[in-house]
């Protein structure tokens, strides 16, 4: 804390820091986590690997920063998994054809995410129902309609979009033509960045950089953290919920395309979409998003989702056995949270560890 | 978020009664259904009811134990693989130390999911998710990713498929646990004090509650029950597989919830979870009856918990 | 502007200045201009040391009050409502909000200025009003009164009936609980203080000096406690409220909030008053039927609970037959030593009467009761002593006679002189 007699301030990333420990700290733990991997792995700090990274890192990047809108606010979304996959689907129908099909296909697909988030958002603020309970029952739904429209995996994705959509620039300028089919001069220092990697922070730059600066998304945050004072202060505090989950919809609209894109196909997986729901509560954890609300940014769950994935990532090239990977994800989320804990060892009025 | 309710017993009943009430209309729809396409009514007769109630005693005794940390205010989201871990080591083990092993094994789970959510105070969504995962990781690595070739013991078989008098003897079971818990809930300072932590923990602290023995007893409840329930399907199956409680997570929140008891704590009977798992068995059933495709059961699934969550919220809740 | 912060924690103390009003540009909260903003007027209270980007969380007590002044200031209102608003705040601080109150006053702006604090009222207002019990009292322009007269408003003085006879003391008391030289964290700052069998003792003294703290610590909610407390010759400093009420301690709490600490609100009335004692109506693991609505008839008929039904939901009963659920609850355990937190707050004159009835009889059954009370009326009437707490300690003890609203406000401000203990006041 400031105090008088030092009127000279911190900097503003010192203090940026110091408010955020669990952000930083997961920014720090992925970088130390990849660049090791990368000195362990044969063809390390290599294009293709960082591609084929960034490739399986899309998905569950998005679904995380849609679980992160609904927990900012104390709530949750158990249907993300479910929704994302329901959108997959879609697109798995729609994604082809001629170019202006293919862009129709990904606004509807997006769009059907956020229509689905907005019914969350509906049923929770004006059903008052708990979000929990709710989004359990309308994953369920989303799941049916998901099996409605692709009762067995399959399905097809535009090609050219997949291998687009899946590697360098350069590969994505070749597929287009665009930039001399990328043999500009200009063009080559960036020819070799992953497009998933660009997909990734567009999406939460156009998405999450402006809404967090808007009174609805300053409201989530006022929300999360005292709800009464939120109220006393005048926030608008239904319309901010029903945004939380509707943006929560389109992220999961945004994963799901995705993952259609890249696996070129619709697969109405149930188990498959539970593990995403649950990946993606222990990304928002990971990244420094507090389950009680109020702390916490979408950035945050995207760095938590890598830090998942690059811990699967591990168990290729160190040739443990796949099958070992929920043990250490579950030790991994486990140490997170106890690390967090220690605070409530601290606490010196006990009747503080209740509210 | 606490919304203060004005309850009487009757606001506490009225989800019971609406839920029952709906176990009606099923019932009835699916015999319409079967009456007209097949001529016969099979839903009601009393075998085809005693079949249901058999796979029911699986999803019954999971709630059970559901109940009790809902009770609370928590929720345990470790029983899928507490169950398989359960039934897992019961087979490894085998013959008379069977049982023994998994109920150990459901011990074990609970005490380290209460741990960490009454000492440690880690929301116990994100604590008991880690700790399936690291079961899961475990069995996976205990069966080396293949199926176990391990068997079910006779006496899980015995308790699990046989019958006694007609009535399955899984049903007997899940009687018995039913009766416990009630009683547990409703006639022990023990039930009482988790109905005063889930309610308010700082006025039951206050109290001289010891609110954290409180929350690791319920878990322990919990591991115990979803540890049977896993040697019980074992038992049915006649041998454990990997995601074999995979299936039993969410219906059980499910059937807490329809049967009355508030997702936040402190208020529910135990009548009311029976009357959620049955209600929950019966849908699946007349679904399977109609030939519904998985689609639409997920559907309707979801559809018939959101209309009598809204029908509770309408007389329930009162937001001030 | 609410004595109760309105600030959002998690927020920083530019975004809560701006919280319902943010600058904007193309639509998006202009961080830059907010902050200028927090700023400002940061600037104009005199708080440059408070970052506008600090997590309001990371500030002390004083600290947000002055943030909270800043964000009424922000909306550039007519009329302004202080309650309580510099309860947290340090000596510098006040001077700053003072001057700058003053400055408002000369921009035309309206202000109602609520406080306990008699020299802040005279140093700011025009217009006093006295309010007692929720009922006006008088209202006068500044001076018209003194100080003394304004605290004899305040106290009132026909209230001495309510309270039952003081019995008359021919030996002191063998003391029961010795509080010695109690510390916690900056709230208690060195204890000492016993309470004998028998004997009622009042807290008094400002809100937040530490009273709270005492009780808390000796019924074992907070942690790392120091210091001694003996109970009846042996070590009674405990680690919880379960091990506090139980064996040879024997201590009873009524809250604070008897709302969010006391009861569980929708659960029954029988369930809530049996909530501190079930193992007393249990056989083995299981709750005896016949025992159980036994002892709630007796506590219902004991404490004269309204009610329709013992099954009926506590919240559906008054303020005041829920503070009487509070202490029966506690009564069922057979408690020695009684610690009372407040207990007439929000509760009707009725009841408060029935309340003090009913802490005589318990201190002449020979318990031990500590009495914290923000009301001066209760402590004179009910006390065989009240000690006086400032800044975590105890700067005075009185006894008897010398129990007086002037003697007990002037402890309470720490003031050394007495007021005046002139007798003969308007009632």
């Amino acid at each position: 804390m400031t105090t008088a007699s030092t009127p000279r301030r911190e900097s503003a990333l010192v203090m940026s820091i110091r408010q955020n420990r669990g952000f930083y700290g997961a920014l720090l733990l992925l970088a130390v986590l990849y660049i090791v991997y990368n000195f362990l792995h044969p063809k390390g700090f290599s294009t293709n690997v960082f591609i084929a990274n960034t490739n399986e890192s899309v998905a569950l990047a998005f679904v995380a920063m849609a679980q992160a809108m609904t927990v900012i606010v104390g709530g949750l979304d158990l249907s993300v998994g479910s929704v994302m996959t329901l959108t997959s689907c879609i697109a798995s129908e729609l994604v082809r054809g001629e170019p202006w099909q293919i862009v129709f296909g990904c606004l509807v697909t997006v769009a059907a995410g956020t229509g689905f988030g907005l019914v969350n958002g509906v049923i929770i603020v004006y059903g008052r129902l708990q979000p929990i309970i709710a989004t359990l029952a309308t994953g369920a739904v989303a799941m049916g309609l998901a099996l409605l429209i692709r009762p067995k995996p399959g399905g097809e994705v535009d090609l050219d979009l997949n291998w687009a959509a899946t590697n360098s620039l350069r590969d994505l300028a070749e597929t287009y033509h665009l930039f001399s089919d990328g043999e500009d001069a200009w063009f080559q220092p960036i020819a070799w960045v992953p497009v998933p990697l660009l997909i990734m922070i567009i999406v939460a730059a156009v998405i999450w950089v402006p809404f967090k600066r808007t009174v609805t998304g300053r409201t989530l945050y006022a929300i999360g953290s005292s709800e009464g004072a939120a109220f006393m202060s005048g926030l608008p505090i239904n319309r901010a919920r029903l945004w939380a989950f509707t943006l929560a919809g389109t992220f999961a609209g945004c994963a799901g395309l995705y993952l259609a894109i890249q696996t070129g196909s619709g697969n109405a997986d149930i188990p498959q979409a539970g593990a995403y729901t649950l990946n993606s509560i222990a990304a928002v954890v990971l990244g420094g998003i507090s389950l009680l609300g109020g702390v916490g940014t979408a950035i945050g769950a995207l760095i938590g989702a890598l830090i998942l994935r690059v811990i699967s990532f591990y168990f290729r090239i160190l040739s443990i056995d796949p099958l070992m990977q929920s043990l250490v994800e579950g030790i991994v989320l486990l140490l997170a949270v106890s690390l967090g804990a220690v605070r409530t060892l601290r606490v010196k009025n006990r009747l503080e560890l209740f509210r | 978020m606490a919304t203060l309710n004005l309850p009487h017993l009757k606001s506490d009943d009225l989800p019971i009664v609406i839920a029952a009430g709906f176990i009606l209309v099923i019932l009835a729809a699916g015999t319409a259904y079967t009456l007209s396409t097949l001529g016969t009514a099979p839903l009601l007769t009393p075998n085809y009811l005693l079949t249901q109630l058999q796979t029911g005693a699986f999803l019954g005794i999971v709630a059970c134990g559901m109940m009790t940390v809902i009770l609370l205010g928590h929720i345990d989201l470790s029983i899928p693989w507490t169950m398989t871990a359960a039934a897992m080591m019961a087979t490894t083990i085998g013959g008379p130390g069977a049982i023994p092993t998994g109920l150990a094994i459901g011990l074990i789970v609970g005490l380290v999911n209460g741990f960490g959510v009454a000492y440690l105070r880690i929301p116990s969504m994100i604590f008991t998710l880690g700790v399936d995962s690291v079961m899961r990781g475990l069995m996976v690595a205990h069966t080396g990713g293949f199926a176990p070739q391990d068997t079910a013991t006779d006496l899980m078989r015995y308790l699990a498929a046989e019958k006694v008098l007609g009535v399955p003897v899984a049903v007997f079971v899940w009687a018995a646990i039913s009766i416990v818990i009630s009683a547990v809930l409703a006639r022990t300072s023990f039930g009482k004090a988790i109905y005063a932590t889930g309610n308010r923990e700082a006025a039951a602290y206050l109290s001289g509650i010891r609110t954290r023995w409180i929350i690791v007893g319920a878990f322990v409840i919990s591991g115990l029950c979803a540890a049977s329930a896993g040697m019980l399907l074992a038992g049915y199956s006649n041998k454990a597989y990997q995601g074999m409680g995979n299936a039993y997570l969410l219906p059980a929140i499910a059937a807490v919830v329809i049967g009355g008891t508030s997702i936040l704590g402190g208020r529910g009977r135990f009548i009311g979870t029976l009357v959620g798992v049955i209600l929950i068995v019966l849908l699946n059933s007349v679904l399977s009856i109609a030939q519904m495709p998985e689609a639409g059961r997920q559907i309707i699934y979801g559809l018939v918990i959101i209309v009598m969550l809204l029908v509770y919220g309408r007389t329930t809740r009162v937001t001030s | 502007m609410f004595q109760e912060l309105s600030l959002m924690p998690d927020l920083t103390v530019a975004d809560n200045i701006s919280i319902a009003d943010p600058p904007r540009r193309f639509g998006l909260i202009d961080r830059k201009a907010q902050r200028e903003r927090a700023e400002a007027l940061l600037a104009r209270i005199h708080c440059e040391d408070v970052d506008p980007r600090a997590l309001v969380r990371d500030l002390s007590l004083s600290r947000r009050q002055m943030v909270e002044i800043a964000k009424a200031l922000g909306k550039d209102p007519k009329l302004l409502i202080l309650d309580e608003a510099t309860s947290a705040l340090t000596s510098r601080d006040v001077e700053t909000v003072y001057s700058v109150l003053g400055e408002l006053k000369q921009d035309g702006v309206g202000m109602l200025f609520i406080s306990h604090r008699m020299h802040e009222v005279e140093a700011l207002c025009d217009t006093l009003s006295v309010f007692r019990n929720g009922q006006h009292i008088e209202t006068f322009a500044k001076g018209a009164r003194s100080q003394n007269d304004i605290v004899k408003l305040m106290i009132g003085r026909d209230v001495s009936h309510q309270f039952p006879p003081k019995p008359v003391r021919t030996k002191p008391n063998t003391p029961h609980l010795v509080v010695d030289n109690l510390r916690w964290e900056n709230a208690l700052n060195g204890v000492s203080l016993s309470v004998g069998k028998g004997e009622i003792v009042g807290l008094g003294g400002l809100d937040g000096q530490g009273q709270k703290e005492l009780l808390l610590a000796l019924f074992g909610v907070l942690r790392g406690v120091d210091g001694k407390v003996g109970i009846g010759g042996a070590d009674g400093l405990t680690g919880s409220p379960a091990e506090a009420k139980s064996g040879k301690n024997r201590i009873a709490l009524v809250p604070e909030d008897r709302k969010t600490e006391g009861l569980m609100l929708p659960m029954s009335i029988a369930d809530n008053l049996l909530a501190a004692s079930f193992d007393r109506v249990s056989v083995g693991p299981f709750i005896d039927r016949s025992k159980e609505k036994q002892a709630v008839a007796d506590a219902i008929k004991q404490l004269q609970i309204k009610i329709n039904r013992p099954e009926d939901a506590v919240a559906t009963l008054s303020g005041g037959n829920q503070q009487k659920v509070v202490i029966a609850k506690w009564l069922m355990t057979e408690p020695e030593i009684i610690l009372l937190n407040d207990p007439t707050r929000g509760i009707d004159v009725g009841t408060k009467q029935e309340l003090y009835r009913l802490m005589r009889e318990l201190a002449d059954q020979d318990r031990a009761i500590l009495f914290y009370s923000t009301d001066y009326a209760e402590l004179i009437g009910c006390c065989d002593r009240v000690a006086v707490m400032y800044d975590g300690r105890i700067v005075t003890e009185f006894s008897g006679a010398a129990i007086t609203e002037e003697a007990l406000v002037s402890a309470a401000l720490n003031i050394t002189v007495p007021i005046s203990t002139s007798p003969g006041v308007p009632a």
